[in-house]
């Protein structure tokens, strides 16, 4: 059972039919505990602020299992869009936000030089896949991708992100850390390759290091 | 800049049913809107828009219900405007299945909806619609309840507002040229699009391929879309996509 994490946030109605026309048999939004301690996978969606997104989690009362079962237990986890973004140490929206803590780094402002780029990132983007790795398994070398967001995750851990996307200046598209892996991108909104995407994740058994490509 | 040019299907709703061409006119039933839906994805279209012309809240349940079969066939971003009113409203929606909803009437009655929405559901959820009319003084007049109720508003003075307001996009549309086939009205669409930080989507007039091309090009159009194009004429969004390449634009490859 795939657990999609309902914290008031996002449409979850298009991550869960995604997850279904990728092939998973049984989706659970939830947001108890004890449907996370059961699932084997576990996606966190997301759209909307930083500072709502992580209050509201809290509200949830679900973090504390979330971090066992991912951080502990090994589970795949997959975060999207704002779920990625609330896995930062703190989140630059409308104030300072602590965020889970679980990928360093900071989420900050898209503020691009360029006035013809527009705010929010909006639309289909090149995202540069940067290792090899199952989780992109038939979706080619420069894969497109749905965007929609104002905010960008800041990592100085470089390993860890495998898909660069640029706009007036590269950010994070997609973050690997052993079993958590998250996309800034929608994938449930990517069309063949978002579904093809899935489908890598609910098949993906998580290995510590990705193998990297030579840069 | 990689981000790619968006091409969108409009799709106007009536009683469950797309109709064509007119808001501001006479309708004719051009389909299902889920046949159409699953039809412009599998061809590729970047997004879809469905706009829902009811719009007395009558019967809703059909929209929703329309919007859900779609968003459980088709995985791209949806958008769906007509009718909305209240934060309710737009949460319905969203959780029905529509990524983004558009606000028209009801965001320039009350322009505060327009900062709830993106407060509680995030501004890239939030379209501003924006149809205007062009006075014999040359006023680019905002018009409301599809296009029936002159406001005395400036449309570009407007567009800025709702972007403050939190919009995270803006529709605009010109009712002059809608269902004229000649095209955009450039030269405003130009000065809205340059005069806001948000993408702006061009609705209304187009006739030919070209004219997706000069929205983008002489328009300055983030997105382009287009309704009656791809109903009664035999352009598909494949030739529409293919001709914008060619015209050296940066779309999605098929």
């Amino acid at each position: 059972m795939i657990a999609v994490v309902d914290y008031g946030m996002g449409n979850l109605h298009s991550v869960v039919k995604a997850l279904e026309a990728a092939g998973a048999e049984s989706v659970l939004v939830t947001s108890r505990s004890d449907d996370l301690q059961a699932a084997e996978r576990i996606v966190l969606p997301g759209v909307g602020a930083f500072g709502d997104g992580i209050k509201q989690l809290r509200e949830t009362g679900v973090i504390d299992t979330m971090d066992r079962e991912v951080r502990g237990k090994g589970k795949p986890f997959l975060g999207i869009c704002l779920g990625m973004q609330l896995l930062a140490e703190e989140g630059l929206e409308n104030g300072r936000h602590a965020g889970l803590g679980w990928i360093r780094g900071t989420v900050q402002a898209i503020e691009p030089r360029d006035p013809s780029l527009k705010v929010p990132h909006m639309g289909w983007d090149d995202v540069y896949l940067r290792a090899e790795s199952p989780l992109f398994r038939g979706i080619g070398r420069s894969p497109v991708f749905y965007f929609a967001h104002s905010f960008r995750f800041e990592t100085a851990e470089d390993p860890l992100v495998i898909g660069i996307c640029e706009y007036g200046e590269p950010f994070p598209a997609v973050i690997q850390q052993g079993n958590i892996l998250a996309t800034q991108f929608h994938p449930e909104k990517s069309q063949v390759l978002g579904l093809r995407f899935i489908r890598n994740f609910l098949s993906w058994v998580p290995t510590v290091h990705p193998a990297s490509h030579n840069p | 800049m990689t981000l790619k040019i968006r091409l969108i299907p409009s799709l106007l709703l009536r009683n469950g049913r797309c109709v064509k061409g007119a808001r501001f006119g006479d309708f004719r039933d051009v389909g299902h809107p889920v046949t159409l839906a699953r039809m412009y994805d599998a061809q590729g279209a970047d997004e879809l828009i469905f706009l829902d012309i009811q719009a007395t809240g009558e019967d809703r349940e059909t929209l929703f219900g329309i919007v859900a079969a779609t968003a459980e066939q088709c995985f791209m971003p949806l958008t769906v405007g007509g009718g909305v009113r209240t934060v309710e409203d737009i949460r319905r929606l969203l959780r029905a299945g529509a990524d983004k909803v558009a606000i028209n009437t009801a965001a320039l009655e009350r322009p505060a909806l327009i900062g709830e929405g993106a407060e509680r559901f995030g501004s890239q959820c939030i379209v501003v619609s924006i149809d205007y009319r062009v006075r014999e003084d040359g006023f680019h007049e905002v018009c409301t309840y599809s296009g029936q109720r002159a406001t005395g508003i400036e449309a570009r003075a407007w567009a800025s507002q709702a972007v403050k307001h939190g919009a995270g996009e803006l529709l605009l549309t010109s009712i002059d040229k809608d269902g004229t086939r000649l095209g955009y009205d450039l030269p405003f669409l130009r000065a809205v699009a340059d005069a806001v930080p948000v993408p702006v989507i061009a609705a209304g007039g187009v006739g030919s391929l070209q004219h997706l091309v000069d929205g983008v090009v002489a328009g300055h159009a983030s997105a382009v879309s287009a309704g009656s194009l791809f109903y009664f004429t035999d352009q598909s969004i494949i030739k529409a996509r293919s001709f914008m390449r060619v015209a050296g634009l940066d779309v999605r490859l098929a």
